[in-house]
């Protein structure tokens, strides 16, 4: 037996208090193989060791939550026996050092998530944020994670419907790519990990096993530096036509009940997938790796295990099932093995060529996991407002901040991606949220991905509270009633103390907002240690959301439809400017304390909202955020050419009143009459409210002054991404 | 045996991909470089030793599947 | 008017295929496995968009290749009608029942997006329902549509009146050649197009110029 030696332990990614933790629980040296599935059972990744503590604060449950965090995915009720099954995770590391294949493997990694569970998938969304545009490698990420996205996404027949695209120079050296998908499922047919009882089959489906991406659970878990560029050939290569199979085949399987339990291997392959089920189960596992399909040849016992090869899943079926199963996956071309049984042990036991490579306690590997409550100290607050130029012309701000990297049109992107396969989608990317209608019916859901990073580095907490809050917000605009969460928190290393505080304050303001706003989290994924050469990225904990209509033909979307609509302004405008667009695109300054969220406020005027587009009295709805009021006008006049002339309302000072931040905002647009009763209705339930102007008109017209013609926004606002992206080849040295 | 088939655009078949390439090793520096064509490479194992039988099937095979003669030439390499 | 819908192992758009029919004809279509070699007996075969085998030669190269695409033949030998859409127009290329081959878009992106096409030819089983030269827009969800054929294919495609479709001026999505979106076989019985009709039968989803095609078949196969 290879001896361990503290090297070794180190490779591993352990340390020396764990390692000791390891001799306790075995009562002995662990083995080779051992050693390795420790390392990735108890690597942040799939241990939660920094967070676990933290995240049981979140509220989970509601009475609509079928399956809260702890599975595959989260499961909730949308009501006629259907369930909604969505959860959203990371692949930054992976996509850092080979973004076509990180970023495809990503979305085939979150599909498997999902229909492990049952789930027909049918929406995909991502949040990506790369490295400042003149940085020279960002060009080359962006192309390849939206091709990868795009090509495995497509070649599956699920429609990606939109997502978050920001660049910050925080993220030069480590990008951000986190999908989510959303599945639909009957609530009687949902298939759950856990392994109950003993001397039932282990199966082995799908692709067969190489030596792809061996101790890609510790990789992300740990620091990247330069030399992390040679882990090239570790990264999982994706296969979405056997992935399609995987899926077809699963569906498939499971209209039977030969399933006990099923669990996609992911992240640590059959090591985390054996282990979970058990775990949850109650049981043992023990495997048999000769059976294993095997790509290439000699793999060891210890590669077998932690392999991350894409496109497989690991079953417990009822005794006596196996031909039928074997059948089904026959037809669909995929491996089909029986490479274990389950016992009554309660330990994870590894055979290869008749010895035992491992047999250790299943607890130990989850249970008994560390936990740690890291220290953290808070960073001293940005406060103050910060200072502007009052003189600058509003409209040509308007214009530059149309262009800009973070503002511009995401058009050049969601092209790629096939946003309208499965023929369902409503509401097509560039508006509030995606609107995909429930197959067959007049249901539909809405989803959106929402955090903005740049209020979450000086106020952590105001940051993960405007996370929920404008992803609600944006569920609300198209008219859905938001019902639960899924967090993708992406932080630097937890080690050091303020970048523990960012993540601890943020959990915070997550669980506030959902708690204020019945918002549950149901699932999520934590991805830790983001920083290059021990730069920290902005923290980022992303928040995908799903929200219920009833009715899609009551719908709302951004666009102005008709000219001579009363444009309306619900919620109170202060101006805040602090670490707002406009005071980053216009002054160069990232200055100022984030914006405050009133949890109340927002539920109001959200409630208010969501029932004038329920009622049908409003079709165009757009939530003010990034970039302010006049952006959003902006955004609303660009989709049909329709212009608007508008006036402020209630602050004398332009720069704050048509740019700043203020939370809890919304821009409608109705006909006279209607808007007049919406305006009166809105006062009476003491919501501050303004009616700013009319539409109509190619032009956009402050005070009845300046204008600036629609067709000129909307040129800079269409051209700056393509423009980027066809600039001249940056060299790229790896 | 192994064999090696390389299938390219027929002359005269626009070539975006190679295009690109060009404009790409234009744009690092590689000013030598004039048009670009790109193309695939298959390597296959066969059974058998008789060279001129490989030959035969592997144009088959080319005809069939591996190329579309339409758009793509193909140049067969056989090694003992 | 019977269909049927072939369903390749990544076929993709096969429900949307079955969708559209059901709405249009008020008939399900029969859904044939690619293994199959028997087709039921129907009026019109539909090879759906998706990639077929994964498409990791050509697209649709393999599909041409299965078992089910001989009878798919046998069908529009003998005046059967043939509706390929994105990757089944693939499929048709690639076997050889309409002639050209599809390529890489030009720019080297998939391109998902509506675009405006010009209905040119109205004399066929597809396409009697439109006006000549109408506009319609139908979305396009392709990698590899750019319609290549000789210059002698394409003078004889346009001299037999045989382009169904053209992208619009400044619409062509992928620098196909002559602006073709969809052409028809020498009898007219066999329609390739990379543009997806069957996404736009339906109001909610944001138009109903794909339902046109439908109505001519129901007329020309009642």
């Amino acid at each position: 037996m290879t001896k361990i030696t503290p090297a070794m332990v180190k490779e591993h990614g352990l340390s020396e208090s764990e390692y000791q933790k390891i001799l306790d629980l075995m009562g002995r040296e662990p083995s080779f193989v051992e050693l390795g599935i420790f390392s990735v059972m108890w690597s942040e990744h799939c241990s939660y060791k920094s967070t676990r503590a933290h995240l049981k604060k979140l509220p989970t449950k509601a009475p609509w939550v079928i399956q809260g965090p702890g599975e595959n995915a989260g499961v909730i009720d949308i009501g006629d026996g259907d369930a909604a099954i969505f959860k959203m995770e990371s692949h930054n590391h992976p996509s850092f050092i080979e973004p076509y294949q990180g970023a495809a493997t990503g979305v085939g990694g979150i599909m498997r998530d999902v229909f492990t569970m049952g789930a027909r998938p049918i929406a995909m969304m991502n949040a990506l944020r790369f490295g400042e545009p003149s940085h020279p490698k960002t060009r080359h990420l962006v192309s390849g994670v939206v091709s990868g996205i795009g090509g495995y996404g497509n070649c599956m027949g699920v429609p990606t419907v939109g997502g978050e695209v920001n660049f910050h120079p925080s993220y030069n050296g480590n990008i951000l790519v986190n999908a989510m998908c959303v599945g639909l499922a009957r609530q009687d047919k949902i298939f759950l990990s856990a392994a109950k009882g003993a001397g039932n089959p282990v199966v082995y489906v799908g692709s067969k096993t190489g030596r792809d991406g061996i101790h890609g659970a510790t990789m992300a878990s740990a620091e990247f530096d330069d030399a992390s560029e040679e882990k090239r050939p570790t990264v999982q290569v994706g296969d979405p036509f056997t992935e399609k199979l995987l899926l077809e085949a699963c569906l498939e399987l499971m209209a039977t009940d030969a399933i006990i339990a099923i669990q996609d291997m992911g992240a640590a392959g059959l090591t985390s997938s054996s282990a979970e089920m058990g775990d949850k189960g109650g049981s043992g596992i023990e495997l048999d790796l000769d059976k294993v399909p095997q790509r290439e040849t000699n793999m060891t016992a210890y590669e077998m295990m932690l392999s991350e090869s894409q496109e497989r899943m690991l079953a417990v079926l009822r005794p006596g099932r196996e031909a039928q199963a074997e059948a089904i996956f026959k037809k669909w071309e995929l491996d089909f093995a029986v490479i274990g049984i389950t016992t009554d042990t309660s330990r994870l036991v590894v055979k290869h060529k008749g010895k035992v490579e491992a047999d250790m306690p299943i607890t130990a590997l989850s249970d008994a996991a560390p936990i740690y409550e890291r220290p953290y100290t808070e960073r001293e607050a940005q406060t103050g407002e910060p200072a502007y130029d009052k003189s600058k012309p509003v409209l040509a701000s308007l214009k530059a901040i149309l262009a800009s990297p973070d503002m511009a049109s995401r058009r050049w992107v969601w092209e790629q991606y096939d946003h309208t396969v499965m023929a369902d989608t409503v509401q097509v990317p560039g508006g509030d949220a995606a609107v995909v209608r429930i197959h067959g019916t007049q249901k539909a859901l809405a989803i959106t991905t929402d955090v903005t990073p740049r209020y979450c580095r000086p106020d952590p907490f105001e940051g993960g509270k405007q996370a929920v809050a404008e992803a609600w917000r944006n569920l609300t605009a198209v008219g859905a009633l938001p019902l639960a969460v899924t967090d993708n928190l992406n932080y630097g290393n937890p080690q050091k103390p303020e970048i523990m505080w960012e993540i601890v304050a943020g959990i915070d303001g997550i669980g506030a907002a959902c708690r204020a706003l019945d918002f549950p989290v149901i699932g999520g994924n934590c991805s830790l240690y983001n920083e290059t050469n021990g730069e920290g990225i902005l923290p980022t904990p992303a928040i995908g959301a799903v929200g219920l209509m009833k009715d899609v033909t009551k719908m709302a979307t951004v666009a102005f439809k008709r000219a001579g609509d009363v444009v309306i302004l619900i919620g109170e405008t202060k101006g805040h400017l602090g670490q707002s667009i406009y005071l980053r695109e216009i002054e160069g300054q990232e200055e100022g304390a984030a914006p405050k969220v009133d949890l109340g406020t927002e539920k109001k005027h959200g409630d208010f909202v969501r029932g004038l587009i329920e009622a049908g009295r409003v079709d165009t709805v757009h939530d003010v955020s990034d970039g302010g009021l006049l952006v959003a006008i902006a955004e609303m006049a660009m989709p049909r050419g329709i212009g608007a002339s508008v006036g402020m309302a209630g602050l004398a000072e332009a720069i704050p009143f048509w740019f700043g931040e203020d939370q809890a905002r919304y821009c409608l647009a109705a006909p006279f009459a209607e808007a007049e009763k919406i305006v009166a209705e809105a006062r009476a339930a003491f919501i501050t409210v303004a009616e700013l102007g009319k539409t109509g008109g190619d032009k956009l017209t402050l005070d009845n002054k300046d204008s600036v013609a629609i067709t000129d926004l909307k040129a800079g606002f269409e051209s700056w991404f393509p423009n980027f992206m066809a600039g001249e080849e940056i060299p790229v040295t790896n | 045996m192994k064999a090696r088939v390389f299938i390219t655009l027929k002359n005269g078949v626009l070539d975006p991909q190679g295009k690109a390439i060009g404009h790409a090793l234009n744009g690092l520096g590689f000013g030598s470089v004039g048009e670009v064509r790109q193309g695939k490479v298959i390597d296959l194992e066969l059974s058998g030793s008789d060279q001129a039988k490989a030959k035969d099937e592997l144009k088959a095979m080319c005809e069939k599947l591996l190329a579309n003669t339409v758009v793509e030439k193909y140049e067969i390499e056989l090694k003992p | 008017m019977k269909s049927a819908v072939i369903v390749f192992p990544a076929s993709n758009c096969d429900r949307d295929a079955k969708v559209a029919l059901e709405q249009m004809t008020g008939k399900t279509p029969a859904m044939v496995w690619h293994q199959d070699s028997e087709l039921p007996d129907v009026d019109l075969v539909v090879l759906p968009g998706g990639f077929s085998y994964g498409d990791y030669l050509r697209c649709g190269a393999m599909a041409s290749q299965s078992a089910v695409m001989r009878s798919v033949k046998a069908h529009a030998d003998k005046g059967g009608m043939v509706l390929g859409v994105c990757n089944g127009f693939q499929v048709l290329t690639e076997s050889h029942m309409l002639p050209g081959a599809l390529m890489r878009n030009a720019a080297l992106k998939f391109v998902c997006k509506p675009v405006g096409l010009e209905v040119q030819e109205t004399q066929s089983g597809f396409t009697r329902k439109y006006e000549s030269g109408q506009r319609v827009t139908f979305p396009v969800a392709h990698g590899e549509g750019s319609y290549f054929a000789d210059e002698e294919t394409l003078d004889r495609l346009e001299g037999e009146n045989r382009v169904a479709f053209r992208y619009a001026k400044g619409e062509n999505p992928n620098g196909a050649a002559r602006d073709i979106a969809g052409i028809l076989s020498e009898k007219r019985n066999v329609l390739g197009l990379m543009p997806h009709p069957e996404r736009v039968v339906d109001d909610v989803l944001g138009g109903t110029d794909g339902r046109g095609l439908f109505q001519s078949l129901i007329e020309a196969l009642s």
